[in-house]
């Protein structure tokens, strides 16, 4: 055989033993619905006591945050009494979830038999083919305070009428503001804006009494999906639509979308009231805010934990009010999948771990009185899940043991804004509207009209392609 | 000539070797052959094994996932369906024009700075030792650390640059925040950090080239762009070329920059790269067959230019 001959043979040996790999592998990638060990008829009851079964869970709280750890391994403690044969291995993770490996964890199926994501993550997580159906395990028996779930909340979690999750927390977007800036600007800070014409009212008084001092009124995010994302929320406050109820059209081209982004073109251009920079990545507004460089900005209330504990901020000077306009607010929040190759004895187990620890009334993240003790704060807008009884309930134990001052949220509490989802192909549809927003941010001279045209007709072919 | 020529001492242990095991014929000389390369097959074994779980196979994967879909975990072939996905965002183009204009800004300012440095350094006659600890010293900065400082720098109401601008009362800049400046702001930025290498790769070949020529260009009476041009680039074409290659393969490959200073797609989109997208497609958008078919655009891209460099440099021959 000639050498080349030979050289040949080796490589068509070599590329077909990588063929043959790469088919072996990509073929073990193949999931179906069968898997699922859902249907067990018993699902409905609730875990067996005597039964031996092990789960591993994420979101451990990390060493560096001392109570939070201490309160989730005595929690263990505590539920170990009522289920001593089950095991709990926790995984230490933070941040909880990190996309980028959150998305790997999925393609790797290597996440945990009870695993932490965003309420928005669920469509990700199914074609993943990685979450049990828990329609059958999830009842008053399993979780007694279901009845008090707000539906909106639950719906988030479902697909085709199936149960997927459960919320550990969540929240609605608004409006956080410094109230040690605006009193300083001569604002009372118990009357924030609740409009973008009074928002840019009040970022100006700001801008032009402590603009010296390297202080601005209102901060924005302008690239990284963010400022789509924020885009997104500023519309819902309008009662807007990004896309129109069918999904197949883009709704976000109107007169409301127009005035707001002139509104934030003005206030950046006009009246100077912004910082020149905008924002690229997620965490650079709490860090100004923390650091008392902003005034205002739309946000979540856990961001107000956040900058109090990362950033410095003092929790007397941040408020939060609801988003501006008042529509409808954008959600978004926390919840707990179970894997779909879990046993229905390890499913059952981890339903009954986040009853206990996330959705029992005085017991886990509920237990105010431990918090307060712990110095952990009580009294922020948030889990914000729970209606009827168990919501009454909840706020008289926040109200007891309140460590922060919940005044500051009243207006945001008060307000009651009708919660909405994320839109679908929300990641997409955010990178076309942060164009529009980075347009108005970056360009003194942009033509929203435009800008709003141009993004309509591109997110028009994203949704007509079926992306 | 060859059969009259005393073979020395390397062709005489080939040529024993070559006949030893015909001589001998049969399995057990193949089994002496292959008991005598041990040793080789082995790291042989080992090399294939490391490339082909790290390098091939991901790419193979690549190549399969390119033409799958994963849809409610059921994993199914579709055909060119990613590859028509890709095509039609409405931010192909612009990633292609924002790629490709990365790497001619590289080019221009990555490729020709590094050179005329290393050009300078050789001509030092002291301290050049130094001087070229200096010019690597950016390189050894973390690449995050790197692209936040030049983050904090660009910042246009309390950064450097505009201060330094202001200073001159020279007109400041946006920057990071303009469309219009994004992209060169990220590949200077990006020069910065890698140029020490290019410098030091640069000045090796510069040091090879022998001193003669520069003398009978003195005696020829040329200046110094006359010896740059007749003598530097002529000695140093080869290095030159596969320089150009790697840095075309690697600006079109921008990812960590973009990512960290300008939030990836920066304002208007300006600085979204293809390798952004693919990231964006992996990991924001969730659908990895449309990250493989992108991968698979590229990929097919800078092939073509590893061929063109393969053509270009058998012609050269």
């Amino acid at each position: 055989m000639s050498r080349i001959r030979y050289r040949r043979l080796v490589a068509v040996a070599l590329v077909a033993g990588i063929g043959l790999t790469g088919a072996a592998c990509s073929s073990s990638d193949k999931k179906d619905d069968n898997g699922s060990k859902t249907s067990s008829s018993s699902a409905g009851t609730p875990l067996d006591p005597k039964t031996k079964v092990t789960i591993s869970v994420d979101c451990m709280p990390p060493t560096t945050k001392k109570p939070e750890r201490k309160q989730w391994l005595d929690d263990i403690a505590e539920f170990h009494k009522t289920y001593p044969n089950v095991t709990i291995n926790s995984k230490d993770t933070f941040p909880c979830e990190d996309t980028d490996k959150f998305t790997a964890q999925l393609q790797g199926q290597s996440e945990t038999n009870v695993f932490y994501s965003y309420v928005t993550d669920l469509n990700q997580v199914l074609d993943a083919g990685q979450a049990a159906d828990i329609t059958d395990y999830v009842n008053d028996k399993t979780v007694p305070n279901l009845k008090d779930i707000d539906p909106n909340v639950l719906a988030i979690l479902k697909d085709s009428g199936k149960l997927y999750g459960l919320p550990t927390t969540n929240y609605s977007m608004g409006l956080i503001y410094n109230r040690k800036i605006f009193k300083d600007a001569g604002l009372d800070p118990d009357k924030p804006p609740t409009t973008w014409d009074e928002i840019r009212t009040d970022s100006k008084v700001i801008q032009d009494k402590l603009g010296s001092k390297g202080i601005h009124g209102f901060f924005e995010y302008g690239a990284g999906n963010q400022g789509g994302w924020h885009l997104t929320s500023a519309l819902y406050g309008a009662g807007n639509n990004v896309v129109s109820e069918d999904g197949t059209k883009a709704a976000f081209n109107g007169p409301e979308a127009t005035s707001i982004l002139q509104t934030i073109h003005d206030m950046r251009w006009v009246d100077n009231s912004m910082p020149s920079s905008a924002g690229k990545e997620w965490g650079e507004s709490q860090k100004a805010m923390g650091a008392g460089q902003i005034g205002m900005y739309l946000a979540a209330p856990d961001d107000i934990q956040l900058m109090v504990q990362q950033y410095g901020a003092n929790f007397d000077d941040l408020g939060m009010a609801p988003i501006p306009g008042g529509k409808t607010s954008l959600m978004g929040g926390n919840d707990y999948f179970f894997k779909k190759s879990d046993s229905p004895d390890q499913i059952k187990a981890g339903i009954a771990w986040i009853n206990f620890k996330f959705l029992t009334l005085k017991k886990g993240q509920f237990n105010y009185g431990r918090n307060k003790a712990d110095g952990i704060p009580v009294g922020l807008p948030q889990p914000f899940f729970f209606t009827g009884q168990a919501k009454a309930t909840d706020t008289a134990d926040k109200t007891q043991y309140a460590t922060v001052p919940v005044a500051n949220y009243k207006s945001y509490v008060d307000a009651q804004v009708p919660v909405k989802g994320e839109p679908p192909n929300a990641q997409k549809l955010y990178t076309v509207l942060d164009t529009v927003m980075s347009g108005v941010l970056s360009n003194k001279n942009a033509d929203v009209s435009k800008l709003l045209s141009s993004a309509e007709t591109q997110a028009n072919q994203l949704l007509a392609a079926g992306q | 000539m060859a059969a009259t020529t005393v073979p020395d001492k390397t062709t005489r242990r080939h040529a024993g070797r070559a006949a030893g095991p015909k001589a001998q014929g049969g399995r057990g000389g193949l089994s002496r052959k292959l008991s005598q390369n041990l040793q080789a097959y082995g790291f042989l074994i080992g090399a294939i094994l490391c490339f082909g779980f790290f390098s091939w196979y991901p790419m193979v994967r690549e190549f399969i996932m390119s033409f799958q879909q994963t849809k409610r975990g059921v994993t199914s072939w579709v055909g060119f369906h990613n590859i028509k996905t890709v095509y039609h965002d409405p931010y192909f183009w612009t990633a292609w024009k924002n790629t490709g204009l990365f790497t001619l800004y590289a080019l221009v300012i990555g490729f020709a700075v590094p050179f005329f440095v290393a050009i300078l350094l050789n001509e030092l006659r002291h301290a050049r030792a130094y001087l070229r600890v200096l010019v690597y010293l950016p390189v050894m900065l973390p690449p995050v650390a790197g692209a936040l400082l030049f983050k904090y720098f660009y910042n246009p109401e309390y950064g450097l640059f505009n201060r330094i601008l202001k200073i001159f009362h020279l007109p400041t800049s946006q920057w990071l925040d303009s469309s219009h400046t994004a992209l060169i702001s990220v590949v200077i930025a990006a020069t910065w950090m890698s140029m020490g290498s290019a410098t030091l790769i640069y000045l090796a070949a510069l040091q090879n080239i022998p001193g003669e020529l520069y003398e009978a260009a003195d005696l020829d009476g040329a200046g110094l762009w006359s010896k740059i041009w007749h003598v530097t680039i002529p000695q140093t074409k080869l290095v030159l070329s596969l320089m150009l290659l790697l840095q075309i393969v690697a600006t079109m490959q921008e990812f960590t920059n973009v990512f960290l200073m300008a939030g990836g797609n920066g304002p208007e989109n300006s600085t979204m790269t293809v390798v952004y997208m693919v990231y964006q497609y992996g990991y924001r958008y969730n659908n990895f067959g449309g990250a493989a078919a992108l991968g698979l655009f590229l990929l097919l891209v800078l092939a073509g230019f590893s061929g063109l460099y393969a053509r270009l440099n058998r012609n050269s021959d």
